[in-house]
C-alpha cells in the first residue's frame, strides 16, 4: 500500500478542476453551473493545502488563502443565487437556454 | 499609526463616505433629491483630497503599497465615478434604491483601490472580488426588467468562472514559487513549464475581466442589459482599474517571462481589435455599439502593453485611460439622457438629433471623434502614444494592423455622427431640457476631451511619476 503523495493530490485536484470546467460549459441549469464553479474553487483549495503540506511546510500562506476562498465563495454564491431568483421571477425558468433575450 | 492614515488615506476617506451613506440609509432616510447632491459633493471632495498629502510606502508586512503613480490612478477612477453620478442623474434620481446603489458602487470602487495598491496575491484576490460582486448586483438594478436580470446572470457567472481560473493559476504559482507576495514571486520566477502554465491561467482571468477576444462574449450582453449608469461604470471604471493592475502585473511582476506574454498579448490584441471592430459595424443598439467599440479600445490598450519600454508603456496606458474615461462617459451620458427620457436606444432613433438638441449632439460628436482618434481631440494623442509605445517593442506588421483598424473604426463612429447631423427624420427626438448636474458633467467631459490632448503637461506629469 503506497502512501498518497503530492502527485496523487494534484491529480485529483486537476481532475476536479476540469470536471468543474466541463460542467460549467455543458450544463444548462443555472444552479448546476454554480455547483460546477464550487467544484473549481474546491480544486483550488486542495491544491493550496497540498502545496502547503508537501512543498512548503514552513509557510502558512496556502492555509490562509484557502480560508479566504471559502468565505468569498459563499459571498459569491449568495449574490449569484439572488440574481438567479430574480431571473426566475422574470423568466419563470432557470434554464440558460430560455434566457435568450440578449443576442449577437 | 500616522503612516497608516497617510498611506491609506484614499481608502479610509472612501470607507468614511460609505459609512456615512449607510447611516443615512438605516437612519431616517433621505429623499433622492438631497441624497444625490450630497454624494456628488462627497465624491468631489474625495477627488480633490486625493491630490494632497500623497506619500509612498508599504503597510501590513508588504501586503499593501502605494506610490504617487498609484495615487494618480486612484484619482482617475474617483473622477470617473464622480462624472457618472453627474451624467446619469436622470436615472439615479428615479431609482427607488439610490442609497443601496451608491453603496454598491462605492464598495466596488474601494475594491478597485485596494486592487491597484495590492502587493500580495491574497489582497489582490479579495479586492478583485470586492470590485466585481457588487457590480453584478448593480447590473440587476432594473428589477422588473427581464434584460437586466439576464445581463446580471451572465456577469456573475462569467466573473465567478474567471475568478476560479485565476485562483487555479495563483495556486500553481504558489506551488512553484512558495510565496504569494508579488516582489518575492518576481525574484523566484524562472520560466519553468509549471510557471508558464500557471501564468496562462492567470492571464486568462485577466482576459475575461478586460473582455479581450475570445473571452469577450459576456461583455455586450451585460452592457445592453444593465442600466446605463452601470454600463458606463463597467466600461470605464472597472476596465480602467483592471488595465492598471494588469499593467503592474506584467511590467513589475512577470518580467522574467516577457517573451511568453509579449507574444500572447500581440495575438490577443490583433484578435481583439479586429473582432471588436467587425462586430461594432453591424450594431443597431447604441449600448451594444459602445460595448463593441470598448472591446476594440481594449485592443489598443494591449498594444502599449506589448512595449519593450515599460515606463513609456505604462505612461501611455494611464494617459489613454484618462482620455477614454472622458470620451466614453460623454457618449454614455448622452445615451443615458435619451434612453431615460424617451426610451429610444437605436442608432436610427438618433437621426436628426442635431435639429432638436444641438448641445448634446456636439458633445456626442466630440466624444465619438475622440474615440475614433481624430486630431484636435485628446483621443488622437492617446492613440498616438499607445502606438509609439507599441512600436518600441513589437513587429511593425502589428502596428500596421492597428492603424488599419483605426480606419475601420472611423467608419462606424462616423455612421453615428452622420445619423445625428445629416440624416433627415420626420419625428426626431423632441428637445430635451437637461438637468443642471447632467449639463455640468457633459461640459466637464467635453473640456476634458479637448484639454487633455492640448495640455502637454498632463502627459509629462504622468511620465514624471
Amino acid at each position: 500500500m503506497m502512501e498518497p503523495g503530492l502527485y496523487h493530490i494534484l491529480f485529483i485536484s486537476t481532475a476536479l478542476f476540469f470536471i468543474g470546467v466541463f460542467g460549467f460549459l455543458t450544463r444548462r441549469n443555472l444552479i448546476t453551473m454554480l455547483m460546477s464553479i464550487e467544484l473549481i474553487l474546491n480544486s483550488v483549495n486542495l491544491n493550496f493545502i497540498a502545496f502547503n503540506k508537501y512543498v512548503w511546510p514552513e509557510k502558512m500562506d496556502g492555509l490562509f488563502f484557502t480560508i479566504f476562498i471559502i468565505a468569498i465563495a459563499a459571498a459569491e454564491a449568495a449574490v449569484a443565487i439572488a440574481i438567479i431568483i430574480n431571473l426566475y421571477r422574470n423568466n419563470q425558468s432557470i434554464d440558460v437556454n430560455n434566457a435568450e433575450e440578449l443576442k449577437y | 499609526m500616522n503612516e497608516l492614515f497617510t498611506l491609506m488615506k484614499s481608502e479610509l476617506v472612501l470607507t468614511g463616505i460609505i459609512f456615512l451613506l449607510l447611516f443615512i440609509k438605516i437612519g431616517k432616510g433621505v429623499k433622492n433629491e438631497t441624497l444625490l447632491p450630497l454624494a456628488q459633493v462627497l465624491l468631489l471632495a474625495n477627488f480633490v483630497f486625493g491630490f494632497v498629502l500623497n506619500t509612498e510606502g508599504r503597510l501590513f508586512g508588504d501586503m499593501f503599497y502605494t506610490t504617487h503613480l498609484i495615487a494618480f490612478q486612484k484619482n482617475i477612477l474617483n473622477l470617473g465615478v464622480y462624472l457618472i453620478t453627474l451624467l446619469c442623474a436622470d436615472w439615479l434620481r428615479k431609482t427607488p434604491h439610490l442609497a443601496e446603489f451608491l453603496l454598491l458602487m462605492l464598495s466596488a470602487l474601494l475594491g478597485m483601490f485596494f486592487m491597484i495598491s495590492s502587493a500580495n496575491l491574497l489582497i489582490f484576490y479579495l479586492a478583485l472580488e470586492l470590485a466585481t460582486i457588487p457590480v453584478a448586483a448593480m447590473a440587476n438594478f432594473d428589477l422588473d426588467k427581464k434584460k437586466s436580470a439576464e445581463g446580471a446572470m451572465k456577469m456573475i457567472l462569467s466573473s465567478a468562472f474567471s475568478s476560479g481560473i485565476l485562483l487555479f493559476g495563483i495556486s500553481l504559482i504558489y506551488g512553484s514559487t512558495g510565496s504569494i507576495s508579488l516582489p518575492e514571486i518576481q525574484e523566484r520566477l524562472d520560466g519553468s513549464t509549471l510557471q508558464i502554465l500557471a501564468f496562462i491561467f492567470f492571464f486568462t482571468a485577466f482576459a475575461f475581466k478586460l473582455s479581450m477576444v475570445p473571452f469577450h462574449l459576456w461583455t455586450a450582453d451585460v452592457y445592453e442589459g444593465s442600466p446605463i449608469a452601470v454600463t458606463s461604470f463597467l466600461s470605464v471604471i472597472s476596465k480602467g482599474a483592471v488595465a492598471f493592475i494588469f499593467m503592474t502585473m506584467l511590467f513589475r511582476v512577470f518580467t522574467p517571462m516577457k517573451e511568453v506574454w509579449q507574444v500572447m498579448i500581440i495575438i490577443l490584441s490583433v484578435l481583439t481589435m479586429v473582432v471588436g471592430n467587425l462586430f461594432a459595424l453591424r450594431q443597431q443598439n447604441i449600448k451594444r455599439f459602445l460595448a463593441f467599440s470598448s472591446i476594440a479600445q481594449v485592443g489598443f490598450i494591449l498594444l502599449a502593453l506589448s512595449s519593450d519600454d515599460f515606463h513609456m508603456g505604462s505612461t501611455a496606458v494611464i494617459y489613454f485611460v484618462l482620455i477614454y474615461l472622458f470620451s466614453n462617459l460623454a457618449a454614455f451620458g448622452v445615451a443615458s439622457v435619451i434612453t431615460e427620457r424617451t426610451g429610444k436606444e437605436n442608432i436610427d432613433d438618433y437621426k436628426g438629433l442635431y435639429k432638436t438638441n444641438p448641445f448634446m449632439s456636439w458633445i456626442l460628436a466630440l466624444a465619438l471623434f475622440s474615440l475614433a482618434g481624430i486630431p484636435p481631440t485628446a483621443g488622437f494623442f492617446g492613440k498616438l502614444f499607445l502606438i509609439t509605445a507599441g512600436a518600441s517593442g513589437a513587429a511593425y506588421w502589428f502596428i500596421l494592423v492597428a492603424a488599419l483598424n483605426m480606419i475601420i473604426s472611423l467608419y462606424y463612429y462616423l455612421r453615428v455622427i452622420r445619423a445625428v447631423f445629416m440624416d433627415k427624420n420626420d419625428n426626431p427626438i423632441e428637445p430635451l431640457k437637461l438637468m443642471a448636474p447632467v449639463k455640468l458633467g457633459m461640459l466637464l467631459c467635453g473640456a476634458g476631451i479637448v484639454l487633455a490632448g492640448l495640455l502637454s503637461w498632463i502627459y509629462d506629469y504622468i511620465h514624471s511619476l
